[in-house]
């Protein structure tokens, strides 16, 4: 059975505006958990009132984030059931683990300890305290993790073979889909974003109350620490991004090629485009700027590999979907009856391929059927859409670049305590945005850059679908745009609100003077 | 070390332990929003009420995050159909999830009271909400559900949303609500003000008599009313997660396994207890009206569970695509390694989760609310 092609495109669009949405607020929480966490053990060491009450400000800013943050993140633990009940079916063996170990290691320790981050000031000392924040921290990163080897699993499908009995995909060995090299990669790049999405929320905030003279002292502190921050973090998401980039070569190559707008494998070392407009229908890409060598040695580090292009990688599709049209056979063979020896042998010989067949049931009913025009237009979707992959990833990487160049500035002027400056504080209130655009970018280049697969070569996203109707997703998906419009709005405005108010205007700190007076040192 | 068989008993018992410390933990935080404005006179009662969970409901919450993980991981076929099946339910669930986050945080970011009043109904609803479908869903599992596999366990169903409210399953419904209104009310009465302690005494009374009596007829109405479902045939020892391999036969009772062993009785005992210690202890000093109404929570779904065994959910369209203990489960070595992060984890939750109720222990006063501003 086919599952209802609008059902297939609405699960996707809910899925992608969900996961976007829910995005906006984990990098944010990933960054600021640690730097209230900085910022408490600078207190606690030097017992000085200004960085408790910079904790609880940013940790205020924080508990409006962190609410979106869980409230969003409940969709996405729902929708792989809901909307990818195939998907959950094929996969759950493998990918259901690291999401429920998320819950028990990460998101559990998450979840009680920031109560007490907000109501324990007054009942546990404060080392304790800062103990909280720190475990707090961590538990956030913890849970991107997880997350996060659960997507690498997406990405790269390991330790894991197809059972015709069960007709899906089971765990062979859990530890190479612990260790996989994607999700290592994956999650510095991500938490890094994270960070350095934190750093510029305080950087930028701090820099506005610094235009405005208002709690002096206090913004330089923040922005000194996010400067601080920042630096390390932007200098380790690019680093490490380009770390990404290098795996994303091994296992994607389609993915690599899709974003470089490679249509034909050229002669190594590849050349970077730095600038083009890739055409979709001609297979070229017009008007391009070029650098040398560039993209060899940062995808495949080396001198004399080449990167294989678009139309090298459609060739190889096709050669995979005839293999997999063989163990696609074999399967159904083996579905009547398993002690099939033959069949098996098939199977095992060819099943690294039956993902490749499987895209032919976008086509028609049985893959066993097809012709050469099938064969070639289920080729032909497995490149994802180029333009966006290639535009997405070059504005990401430029935002990293100046995120190290802001950083640093502002990690010199910082040193040579010299935060003022009207030209530098305004650009770095306006740079506040940046990193959400990054951020956001990156999830498309990941994701939208893996289709047309669900798994990367073993489950076409078409299939992965529920047997829903379509109005029944119209249903969720019109709610979910009134409903998350709306929490945006009140979400907005309070962020906004609050750090409008700062510190000043919560009385968390004097009204014009630049220290604390006596008395608010001891309350 | 353990077969395949065992491992799915192990996590059938896992996941009802899940459940049940679901029920328990949040059940209260959703009994005591739903009963903000009904025990919270005004602000001032209303904030104590909010601050007897706001600490921990965040953390309590965790227990159903990590059941739906755990059934993904553990029974994906479970998960997949339930969550596609019930579509617009779940949809509704996740609204009323959403919603709670948000609403402790915002509630408190400003004074205007039409501001507070909106948040506190987003609260009282999403409380309501939840509590009325998980019952009303797992009273449908005893009904069965209408859906079936094809031969490459693709799922499809054939029923909408309103078909799920059937009458057994509203009653279903009512005791779940009525239960974790007792519930939330006995922990309103053990942690607040006793201003609010007595009043919330009062209706946990009401609210267990109510649940009791719920409870006996849905047990009645189950015996002679609704038709139980059986495997007939055997069952391969040990056999590969196929639901389509075996055979069902509708028409036995529900109460079969009560009648082949019966220690399956302690289960509603222990609620019937349960309901009756929460008659006599709840508004006493100690906590022996709360933990009485945890042993009803807890006594419930055992005794709905073991009712059900092996069946997770039945189907009504196709019986014998029914899923099961013995078919729905994952692979033997995902059950094993999950097991193991299980036994290593959940005590180490058990003890940080303890370690913050006894950081916050004490009752929440009404003259502490004057004093402090809120911590959010």
């Amino acid at each position: 059975m086919i599952v209802d092609p609008d059902v297939v495109g609405l699960s996707r669009l809910q899925f992608a505006l969900t996961a976007l949405y829910h995005f906006l607020f984990v990098p944010l929480t990933l960054g600021l958990a640690f730097m209230l966490a900085i910022m408490e053990s600078v207190y606690v060491m030097t017992r000085r009132e200004v960085w408790k009450r910079m904790t609880q400000f940013w940790g205020v800013l924080f508990g409006i984030n962190f609410a979106m943050g869980v409230a969003t993140g409940v969709t996405m633990e729902f929708q792989f059931g809901t909307n990818w009940a195939y998907y959950s079916h094929y996969v759950g063996d493998i990918f259901g683990a690291p999401l429920a170990i998320e819950g028990m290691m990460a998101f559990f320790l998450e979840g009680t300890l920031v109560g007490l981050f907000f109501f324990g000031w007054d009942r546990i000392s404060p080392v304790k305290h800062m103990l909280v924040t720190w475990f707090l921290a961590l538990a956030t990163s913890l849970s991107a993790l997880w997350i996060l080897i659960a997507n690498a699993w997406m990405q790269n499908p390991v330790g894991a073979a197809f059972n015709p009995q069960t007709m899906r995909m089971e765990v062979t060995s859990f530890s190479e889909v612990i260790f996989n090299p994607v999700a290592q990669s994956k999650f510095v790049h991500t938490v890094s974003a994270g960070y350095t999405m934190g750093a510029m929320f305080v950087l930028s905030i701090s820099a506005w109350y610094l235009l405005r003279g208002r709690n002096i002292d206090f913004a330089k502190r923040s922005m000194t620490v996010a400067a601080s921050f920042g630096l390390a973090a932007s200098l380790s998401v690019v680093v490490l991004g380009d770390e990404s980039g290098y795996t994303v070569s091994e296992n994607q190559k389609m993915k690599m090629a899709a974003i470089e707008a490679m249509w034909e494998t050229e002669p190594a070392p590849a050349s970077f485009t730095l600038f083009g407009l890739p055409d979709v229908k001609t297979r070229e890409t017009h008007a391009a700027i070029r650098i040398p060598w560039v993209m060899g040695l940062m995808g495949t580090r080396s001198l004399d590999e080449p990167i294989i292009g678009i139309a090298n990688l459609v060739d190889d599709a096709k050669l995979r979907i005839a293999d997999g049209i063989k163990a696609y056979d074999a399967m159904l063979v083996l579905r009547e009856n398993k002690d099939d020896a033959q069949a098996r042998a098939i199977l095992a010989a060819h099943d690294k391929d039956m993902g490749y067949a499987l895209l032919l049931k976008r086509f028609i009913d049985d893959p066993r059927k097809a012709t050469p025009a099938d064969i070639q237009k289920a080729a032909d979707s497995t490149i994802p859409n180029v333009p966006v992959l290639f535009w997405s990833f070059r504005i990401m990487v430029a935002c990293g670049l100046y995120f190290i160049a802001l950083f640093a500035y502002a990690f010199w002027r910082a040193s040579k305590r010299r935060l003022d400056g009207r030209g530098f504080l305004r650009a770095a209130l306006w740079s506040l945005p940046l990193p959400w655009v990054a951020a956001e970018l990156g999830w498309i280049v990941a994701e939208y850059g893996r289709q047309p697969w669900a798994i990367e070569g073993v489950l076409p996203t078409a299939l992965g679908a529920s047997s829903l109707t379509a109005g029944q997703v119209w249903i969720s998906l019109g709610g979910f745009v009134l409903f998350y419009t709306a929490l945006a709005v009140i979400d907005g405005y309070l962020m906004v609100k609050f750090a409008r108010k700062g510190p000043d205007g919560l009385g968390m700190w004097p009204k014009q003077a630049d220290t604390l007076p006596v008395t608010a040192q001891t309350a | 070390m353990f077969d395949y068989d065992t491992l799915r008993i192990i996590w059938w018992a896992l996941i009802g332990v899940l459940l049940i410390g679901f029920a328990i933990m949040d059940g209260f935080d959703f009994g005591v929003a739903a009963l903000l404005r009904v025990l919270g006179k005004d602000e001032h009662q209303r904030t104590v009420l909010l601050e007897t969970i706001e600490p921990t409901w965040e953390g309590n919450q965790v227990w159903f995050i990590l059941g739906g993980g755990a059934v993904f991981a553990a029974w994906p076929l479970l998960y997949a159909a339930s969550f596609s099946g019930l579509y617009v339910a779940m949809f509704v669930l996740l609204v009323a999830f959403i919603i709670r986050p948000v609403g402790f945080n915002f509630r408190e970011k400003m004074p205007d009271p039409r501001w507070k009043a909106v948040w506190d109904y987003c609260l009282i609803a999403s409380g309501v909400i939840v509590m009325l479908v998980c019952g009303v869903a797992f009273g449908n599992l005893f009904l069965g559900l209408p859906f079936r596999y094809d031969g490459d366990l693709r799922m499809s169903w054939e029923g909408g949303f309103f078909g799920l409210f059937r009458p057994f399953a509203l009653l279903s419904g009512l005791i779940s609500l009525s239960m974790l209104l007792a519930h939330g009310a006995s922990w309103a009465a053990m942690k607040a003000d006793h201003v609010i302690a007595e009043r919330a005494a009062k209706i946990a009374r009401i609210a267990s008599l109510v649940y009791l009596v719920l409870f006996v007829l849905a047990g009645v109405w189950l015996a002679y009313g609704i038709p139980g479902y059986a495997i007939s045939g055997p069952v391969a020892a040990g056999g590969l997660s196929n639901p389509l391999a075996k055979q069902v036969a509708v028409g036995a009772s529900w109460f079969t396994g009560y009648m082949t062993h019966p220690a399956f009785w302690a289960a509603p005992v222990l609620a019937f207890a349960g309901a009756l210690g929460v008659q006599l202890y709840v508004g006493r000093r100690g906590f022996g009206g709360f933990f009485s109404s945890c042993l009803a929570v807890a006594g419930t779904i055992l005794s709905a569970g073991l009712a059900l065994f092996p069946f997770l959910m039945p189907s009504s369209l196709d019986p014998a695509s029914s899923l099961t203990v013995w078919d729905a489960s994952s692979s033997r070595g995902t059950l094993l390694i999950m097991l193991g992060v299980t036994v290593v984890f959940i005590p180490i939750i058990l003890l940080y989760t303890g370690w913050v109720y006894r950081v916050m222990r004490g009752r929440v006063t009404l003259e502490h609310v004057r004093k402090s501003h809120n911590m959010y």
